[in-house]
Protein backbone atom coordinates (compact mmCIF):
# COMPACT_ATOMS: atom_id res chain seq x y z
CA UNK A 1 0.00 0.00 0.00
CA UNK A 2 1.40 3.70 -0.98
CA UNK A 3 0.29 6.35 0.48
CA UNK A 4 1.20 10.58 -0.73
CA UNK A 5 -1.10 12.35 1.27
CA UNK A 6 -0.71 11.79 4.99
CA UNK A 7 -4.01 12.58 6.96
CA UNK A 8 -4.08 15.00 8.84
CA UNK A 9 -5.91 15.18 12.68
CA UNK A 10 -8.59 18.30 11.30
CA UNK A 11 -9.49 15.29 8.68
CA UNK A 12 -9.53 12.55 11.70
CA UNK A 13 -11.67 15.19 13.90
CA UNK A 14 -14.31 16.07 11.11
CA UNK A 15 -14.70 12.15 9.88
CA UNK A 16 -15.51 11.58 13.90
CA UNK A 17 -17.94 14.69 14.39
CA UNK A 18 -20.66 13.00 13.01
CA UNK A 19 -22.76 10.07 14.50
CA UNK A 20 -23.76 8.12 11.58
CA UNK A 21 -19.33 8.37 10.11
CA UNK A 22 -19.01 7.14 13.79
CA UNK A 23 -21.00 3.89 13.63
CA UNK A 24 -20.26 3.34 10.00
CA UNK A 25 -16.89 2.98 11.90
CA UNK A 26 -17.75 0.90 14.43
CA UNK A 27 -19.90 -1.32 12.25
CA UNK A 28 -16.82 -1.56 9.64
CA UNK A 29 -14.26 -2.56 12.55
CA UNK A 30 -16.47 -5.36 13.25
CA UNK A 31 -17.11 -7.15 9.38
CA UNK A 32 -16.87 -5.71 5.96
CA UNK A 33 -19.64 -4.38 5.02
CA UNK A 34 -21.40 -3.11 1.23
CA UNK A 35 -22.04 0.66 0.77
CA UNK A 36 -25.50 -0.38 -0.23
CA UNK A 37 -25.70 -2.42 2.88
CA UNK A 38 -24.67 0.23 5.04
CA UNK A 39 -27.54 2.09 3.22
CA UNK A 40 -30.18 -0.26 4.72
CA UNK A 41 -29.10 0.24 7.97
CA UNK A 42 -29.61 4.42 7.78
CA UNK A 43 -32.42 5.76 6.90
CA UNK A 44 -30.64 7.68 4.03
CA UNK A 45 -29.44 7.04 0.52
CA UNK A 46 -26.90 4.89 -1.03
CA UNK A 47 -25.00 8.30 -2.51
CA UNK A 48 -25.67 10.16 1.15
CA UNK A 49 -23.89 6.88 2.82
CA UNK A 50 -21.26 7.03 -0.02
CA UNK A 51 -20.23 10.23 0.99
CA UNK A 52 -19.84 9.13 4.67
CA UNK A 53 -17.98 6.83 3.66
CA UNK A 54 -15.97 9.05 1.18
CA UNK A 55 -15.19 11.33 4.40
CA UNK A 56 -14.08 8.56 6.75
CA UNK A 57 -12.22 7.10 3.50
CA UNK A 58 -10.02 10.53 2.92
CA UNK A 59 -9.15 10.30 7.04
CA UNK A 60 -7.98 7.03 6.57
CA UNK A 61 -10.24 5.64 9.00
CA UNK A 62 -11.88 2.87 6.16
CA UNK A 63 -10.45 0.97 3.17
CA UNK A 64 -13.13 0.77 -0.01
CA UNK A 65 -13.11 -2.22 -2.20
CA UNK A 66 -14.63 -2.88 -5.39
CA UNK A 67 -15.99 -6.37 -5.31
CA UNK A 68 -18.36 -7.35 -8.68
CA UNK A 69 -20.78 -4.58 -9.00
CA UNK A 70 -20.55 -4.06 -5.17
CA UNK A 71 -18.00 -1.63 -2.86
CA UNK A 72 -17.05 -2.95 0.38
CA UNK A 73 -16.31 -0.76 3.45
CA UNK A 74 -13.87 -1.68 6.07
CA UNK A 75 -12.09 0.02 8.99
CA UNK A 76 -8.61 -0.15 8.79
CA UNK A 77 -6.89 -1.98 12.03
CA UNK A 78 -4.74 0.23 14.70
CA UNK A 79 -2.04 -1.27 14.29
CA UNK A 80 -1.84 -0.28 10.52
CA UNK A 81 -3.07 3.22 11.48
CA UNK A 82 -0.33 3.36 14.27
CA UNK A 83 2.76 2.33 11.17
CA UNK A 84 1.25 5.12 9.39
CA UNK A 85 1.13 7.63 12.06
CA UNK A 86 4.84 6.47 12.65
CA UNK A 87 5.83 7.16 9.09
CA UNK A 88 3.76 10.44 8.85
CA UNK A 89 6.33 11.32 12.04
CA UNK A 90 9.13 10.50 10.19
CA UNK A 91 8.65 12.60 7.18
CA UNK A 92 8.06 15.84 9.15
CA UNK A 93 11.37 14.58 11.26
CA UNK A 94 12.80 14.57 8.02
CA UNK A 95 11.14 18.12 6.39
CA UNK A 96 12.31 19.51 9.82
CA UNK A 97 15.72 18.31 8.55
CA UNK A 98 15.93 19.43 5.32
CA UNK A 99 14.53 23.02 6.40
CA UNK A 100 17.46 23.14 8.62
CA UNK A 101 19.89 22.04 5.90
CA UNK A 102 18.90 24.96 3.62
CA UNK A 103 19.04 27.33 6.61
CA UNK A 104 22.45 26.45 7.13
CA UNK A 105 23.51 26.19 3.48
CA UNK A 106 22.15 29.59 3.14
CA UNK A 107 23.47 31.23 6.49
CA UNK A 108 26.78 29.25 7.26
CA UNK A 109 26.71 31.55 10.62
CA UNK A 110 23.24 31.54 12.15
CA UNK A 111 21.47 28.50 9.80
CA UNK A 112 20.51 25.20 11.47
CA UNK A 113 20.22 24.35 14.72
CA UNK A 114 22.38 26.36 17.10
CA UNK B 1 15.26 24.32 -1.34
CA UNK B 2 12.01 22.63 -2.17
CA UNK B 3 10.63 19.45 -0.84
CA UNK B 4 9.73 17.89 -4.14
CA UNK B 5 8.67 14.13 -3.58
CA UNK B 6 7.49 12.42 -0.40
CA UNK B 7 6.64 8.80 -0.96
CA UNK B 8 5.60 6.78 1.78
CA UNK B 9 5.58 2.62 1.22
CA UNK B 10 3.68 1.11 4.52
CA UNK B 11 4.21 -2.40 3.13
CA UNK B 12 8.21 -1.67 2.47
CA UNK B 13 8.00 0.35 5.58
CA UNK B 14 10.57 2.81 3.95
CA UNK B 15 9.93 6.59 3.60
CA UNK B 16 11.42 8.32 0.74
CA UNK B 17 12.01 12.32 0.70
CA UNK B 18 13.25 14.04 -1.91
CA UNK B 19 14.38 17.78 -2.30
CA UNK B 20 16.34 19.84 -4.36
CA UNK B 21 19.01 22.73 -3.20
CA UNK B 22 20.34 25.64 -4.81
CA UNK B 23 24.21 24.27 -3.83
CA UNK B 24 26.31 22.08 -5.88
CA UNK B 25 26.66 18.34 -4.67
CA UNK B 26 29.93 18.83 -2.88
CA UNK B 27 28.49 21.29 -0.58
CA UNK B 28 25.58 19.77 0.37
CA UNK B 29 27.67 16.72 0.69
CA UNK B 30 29.61 18.68 3.72
CA UNK B 31 26.35 18.88 5.72
CA UNK B 32 26.96 14.92 6.30
CA UNK B 33 30.67 15.07 5.98
CA UNK B 34 31.38 17.90 8.38
CA UNK B 35 30.46 16.61 11.59
CA UNK B 36 30.17 20.62 13.01
CA UNK B 37 27.41 20.78 9.99
CA UNK B 38 25.66 17.99 10.81
CA UNK B 39 25.26 18.43 14.21
CA UNK B 40 23.50 21.96 13.44
CA UNK B 41 20.33 20.12 11.23
CA UNK B 42 20.37 16.24 12.96
CA UNK B 43 18.69 17.01 16.16
CA UNK B 44 15.20 19.56 16.32
CA UNK B 45 15.68 22.55 17.53
CA UNK B 46 15.14 21.86 21.29
CA UNK B 47 17.25 18.88 20.77
CA UNK B 48 20.62 19.66 19.42
CA UNK B 49 22.96 16.76 18.69
CA UNK B 50 26.58 16.39 19.31
CA UNK B 51 28.65 14.14 17.13
CA UNK B 52 31.46 12.57 19.51
CA UNK B 53 32.86 10.37 16.70
CA UNK B 54 32.42 11.05 13.34
CA UNK B 55 34.13 9.09 10.19
CA UNK B 56 32.70 7.83 6.81
CA UNK B 57 34.00 5.23 5.93
CA UNK B 58 32.60 2.04 6.07
CA UNK B 59 32.28 -0.27 9.06
CA UNK B 60 33.12 2.83 11.32
CA UNK B 61 30.83 3.83 14.41
CA UNK B 62 29.47 7.53 14.15
CA UNK B 63 28.00 8.18 18.14
CA UNK B 64 25.56 11.28 18.86
CA UNK B 65 23.64 12.28 21.55
CA UNK B 66 20.95 14.53 21.24
CA UNK B 67 20.44 17.34 24.59
CA UNK B 68 16.63 18.01 25.51
CA UNK B 69 15.79 21.56 26.83
CA UNK B 70 16.04 20.09 30.83
CA UNK B 71 19.74 18.70 30.16
CA UNK B 72 18.40 15.15 29.17
CA UNK B 73 20.23 13.38 26.48
CA UNK B 74 19.12 10.98 24.41
CA UNK B 75 22.29 8.80 22.96
CA UNK B 76 22.43 7.21 19.38
CA UNK B 77 24.72 5.57 16.47
CA UNK B 78 25.34 4.97 13.00
CA UNK B 79 27.36 2.41 11.45
CA UNK B 80 28.35 3.68 8.00
CA UNK B 81 27.51 0.96 5.30
CA UNK B 82 28.49 2.32 2.19
CA UNK B 83 30.40 5.57 1.26
CA UNK B 84 30.75 6.86 -2.24
CA UNK B 85 31.89 10.80 -1.62
CA UNK B 86 30.46 13.34 -2.84
CA UNK B 87 27.30 11.31 -3.81
CA UNK B 88 26.00 8.32 -1.66
CA UNK B 89 25.94 7.37 1.97
CA UNK B 90 24.38 4.41 3.39
CA UNK B 91 23.98 4.05 7.66
CA UNK B 92 22.25 2.48 9.97
CA UNK B 93 21.18 4.41 12.68
CA UNK B 94 20.35 3.43 15.94
CA UNK B 95 19.22 3.78 20.04
CA UNK B 96 21.97 3.74 22.71
CA UNK B 97 21.94 3.65 26.10
CA UNK B 98 23.30 6.10 28.58
CA UNK B 99 26.61 4.81 27.93
CA UNK B 100 26.88 5.32 23.91
CA UNK B 101 26.42 1.58 23.66
CA UNK B 102 23.65 0.37 21.23
CA UNK B 103 20.61 -0.87 22.76
CA UNK B 104 20.27 -4.25 20.87
CA UNK B 105 16.49 -4.34 22.04
CA UNK B 106 15.65 -1.26 19.94
CA UNK B 107 15.06 -1.31 16.51
CA UNK B 108 17.38 0.48 14.00
CA UNK B 109 17.05 2.15 10.95
CA UNK B 110 18.63 2.33 7.26
CA UNK B 111 19.55 5.34 5.98
CA UNK B 112 20.39 5.93 2.20
CA UNK B 113 21.07 9.07 0.99
CA UNK B 114 21.70 9.81 -2.70
CA UNK B 115 23.15 12.82 -3.89
CA UNK B 116 22.85 14.22 -7.85
CA UNK B 117 23.91 17.50 -9.51
CA UNK B 118 20.82 19.31 -11.45
CA UNK B 119 20.64 20.81 -14.81
CA UNK B 120 21.77 24.12 -14.38
CA UNK B 121 22.99 23.82 -10.83
CA UNK B 122 22.17 23.01 -7.33
CA UNK B 123 21.61 19.29 -6.22
CA UNK B 124 18.77 16.58 -5.85
CA UNK B 125 18.91 14.65 -2.65
CA UNK B 126 16.64 11.58 -1.84
CA UNK B 127 16.79 9.93 1.93
CA UNK B 128 15.43 6.80 1.94
CA UNK B 129 14.58 5.48 5.05
CA UNK B 130 13.80 1.86 6.26
CA UNK B 131 12.78 -0.11 9.31
CA UNK B 132 12.61 -3.99 9.30
CA UNK B 133 9.26 -4.39 10.09
CA UNK B 134 5.51 -1.73 11.10
CA UNK B 135 6.35 -2.91 14.23
CA UNK B 136 10.06 -1.49 14.16
CA UNK B 137 8.03 1.49 12.72
CA UNK B 138 5.99 2.49 15.43
CA UNK B 139 8.35 1.26 17.96
CA UNK B 140 11.16 4.27 16.22
CA UNK B 141 8.09 6.54 16.13
CA UNK B 142 7.18 6.24 19.90
CA UNK B 143 10.74 6.42 21.51
CA UNK B 144 11.12 9.58 19.00
CA UNK B 145 8.27 11.33 20.51
CA UNK B 146 9.10 10.00 24.23
CA UNK B 147 12.18 12.03 23.66
CA UNK B 148 10.13 15.08 22.61
CA UNK B 149 11.03 14.87 18.96
CA UNK B 150 7.84 15.59 17.82
CA UNK B 151 7.35 18.54 19.91
CA UNK B 152 10.43 19.99 18.98
CA UNK B 153 8.59 19.80 15.07
CA UNK B 154 6.21 22.98 15.70
CA UNK B 155 9.09 24.94 17.07
CA UNK B 156 11.30 24.57 14.03
CA UNK B 157 9.41 27.53 12.25
CA UNK B 158 9.93 30.25 15.40
CA UNK B 159 13.82 29.21 15.42
CA UNK B 160 14.21 29.37 11.70
CA UNK B 161 12.93 32.75 11.76
CA UNK B 162 14.78 34.10 13.88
Amino acid sequence: MVVDEAPNADLVFHALADATRRDILAVATQEELSVSGLARRYPMSVTAVQKHVAVLEKAHLVTRRRHGREQLVRAVPDGLAAARNALDQLTSLWRGRLDRMAALLDNPDTGGTR
Amino acid sequence: MTVTAVHKDLDACTLTVSAEFDHPVERVWQLWADPRQLERWWGPPMWPATFTAHSLAVGEMCRYHMTGPDGEQSHGWWRVRTVDAPVLLEVEDGFAGPDGEPNPAMPTTGMQVTLAPRAGGGTSVAIVSTLASADDLVRMAEMGMEEGLKLAMGQMDAILAE
